[in-house]
């Protein structure tokens, strides 16, 4: 869920900011609604989502039945594998990491576009005149000058994706494939009062998310700090 | 046609399809939310597909609902909303009063473990946030705090001033030291440097932080849940909400009016200073 999660965001993230890079009439405003689902409070999202969502009344199975020509309403939240074309999909899975890409990709989109419009113009101009097309422009100018940010967005969504919470938590309660580490601590420590065990799990999320870190620092920080 | 034209072309059009679909993406969700919230639930359970619903469909009773009083047979909201933002904006004021010294510190004073501390406020950013829950859990239930506001005030306070310094260190940092220095040759100390100089150069970061802060501390629900669910009239608004959907009685569409009561003042404030904040946001975050 981590990986898919933070590996979507960025993804969506990046194309978000490469559209949104030029000056065009209303960016200001498209800009700011793009940075909506960030923003948002959790609780009311996620209750979106569950009502859109929905098996009985949500707006996602009745237009799926009506213009996809599904046969029965898919529970999107609550069932565990779904069947299609013969292959197993782990339906409540997918459906947080689609929720967890559309909440944070405004987080991507947010660091990259800072880091896009400090690249220089010189750069790009010399690339224009040279016949570059953008797709060449993209790979050879703009992506090793993002190689940084997006190391450190990957590093950044990563922890807090894997630490996430409430999202899960609202979402599926844990239920149906998605218990996640700390819905798991969490339940320890109010349903079951064992707050030693939940202490002992929390202590082994800290440590993975201590090495992950560290293992970062080394690896790209240097050069982070080299580039901005 | 060349490759060079062909791409640009192309881009030029997909750029505005990336577009269109990243608003529709966006913004649909939020849409939906407050075409349910006016539509009356019967509405909604026989034609769930509808995406428009004409003036005379309208109907203001699931707010009624939402915001009137428990007595009268509502959901109390009102009380929620205030005690949502006594807690919100009375930790945003700590928190800066506490995070504005503490950056200028680790901006400008040398002092033994300065880069390490840089580190330790990153360390915490990034600390799950269910994992200090444990012991504080504990802590509270012993100190009595559970239930109250003021202990969620603390809990707040501790984990946005990691993140408040961070920011404000990165922009008082592009301050350049001369200034201060000059002030110093004029006869000011270091606080009124801080309070006269520093202050309103940073301004703009300090509004940012602020704002981030209520931000925070208006939509979080993890905290929130584990040390007031107890106490009903301490809730949160965030709280309030999802213990609401618990509720069989409570229908879907007066779930979606408690979202937009929720949701409302954040978008409004965030559109008023979308410049600010985003700018603020990236300007600390950039530096890595």
């Amino acid at each position: 869920m981590t990986i898919g999660g933070t590996a979507f965001s960025i993804v969506f993230g990046l194309i978000a900011a490469l559209a949104l890079r030029k000056r065009f009439p209303g960016r200001t405003f498209v800009r700011a609604s793009v940075l909506l689902p960030y923003v948002a409070p959790v609780v009311a999202v996620t209750f979106v989502w569950e009502i859109m969502l929905s098996p009985q009344f949500g707006v996602a199975n009745d237009w799926g039945q009506r213009f996809l020509g599904w046969d029965r309403p898919i529970a999107f939240l609550s069932q565990r594998e779904y069947n299609l074309w013969g292959l197993d999909i782990p339906m409540a899975l997918i459906t947080v990491i689609a929720f967890e890409a559309w909440r944070y990709f405004p987080f991507a989109f947010l660091f990259i576009l800072a880091r896009l419009q400090a690249v220089p113009h010189e750069l790009e101009e010399a690339a224009v005149v040279d016949g570059a097309a953008p797709t060449q422009l993209f790979r050879h100018i703009l992506l090793p000058q993002l190689g940084a940010v997006i190391a450190l967005l990957s590093v950044l969504r990563f922890i807090m994706t894997f630490n996430k919470f409430d999202d899960v938590w609202l979402l599926t309660g844990g239920g149906a494939g998605t218990q996640v580490a700390s819905v798991r601590v969490y339940e320890f420590l109010t349903s079951r009062l064992d707050i030693g065990a939940a202490a002992a799990q929390g202590l082994v999320l800290a440590a993975a998310l201590v090495i992950l870190l560290v293992i970062y620092l080394r690896f790209f920080a240097p050069r982070v700090e080299d580039e901005s | 046609m060349d490759r060079a034209t062909f791409e640009t072309r192309l881009f030029g059009v997909l750029r505005w399809v990336v577009i269109a679909i990243l608003i529709v993406v966006t913004l649909f969700p939020f849409y939906y939310m407050v075409l349910l919230s006016i539509r009356p639930i019967e509405q909604v359970l026989s034609n769930p597909g509808d995406l428009w619903a004409g003036p005379a469909e309208w109907t203001v009773s699931t707010y009624r609902e939402v915001l009137g009083s428990v007595s009268s047979g509502g959901q109390g909201f009102v009380g929620l909303i205030g005690n949502t933002l006594l807690v919100a904006v009375s930790a945003t004021i700590l928190t800066l009063l506490v995070s504005l010294p503490g950056s200028y510190a680790v901006s400008r004073l040398q002092f033994v473990g300065r880069r390490q501390v840089h580190f330790l406020f990153l360390a915490i950013y990034l600390f799950p946030a269910i994992l200090l829950a444990i012991p504080l859990f504990t802590v509270f239930t012993r100190l009595g705090l559970r239930g109250s506001l003021a202990g969620l005030i603390i809990v707040y306070i501790a984990q946005t001033i990691p993140v408040s310094i961070y920011m404000l260190r990165n922009y008082l940092t592009t301050i350049p030291e001369s200034l201060e220095e000059a002030a110093a040759v004029d006869g000011y100390s270091r606080l009124q440097t801080l309070r006269k100089v520093i202050l309103p150069l940073a301004a703009p970061a300090v509004m940012a932080n602020a704002l981030y802060v209520f931000m925070i501390a208006w939509n979080e629900y993890l905290f929130a849940l584990l040390f007031l669910v107890e106490n009903r009239g301490n809730w949160t608004v965030s709280l309030g909400l999802a213990q609401l959907s618990g509720g069989i009685e409570v229908s879907k569409t007066v779930l979606m009016a408690g979202s937009v009561v929720l949701t409302l003042p954040i978008v409004i404030i965030f559109f008023a200073t979308e410049r600010l904040l985003t700018e603020g946001l990236t300007a600390g975050a950039d530096k890595g």
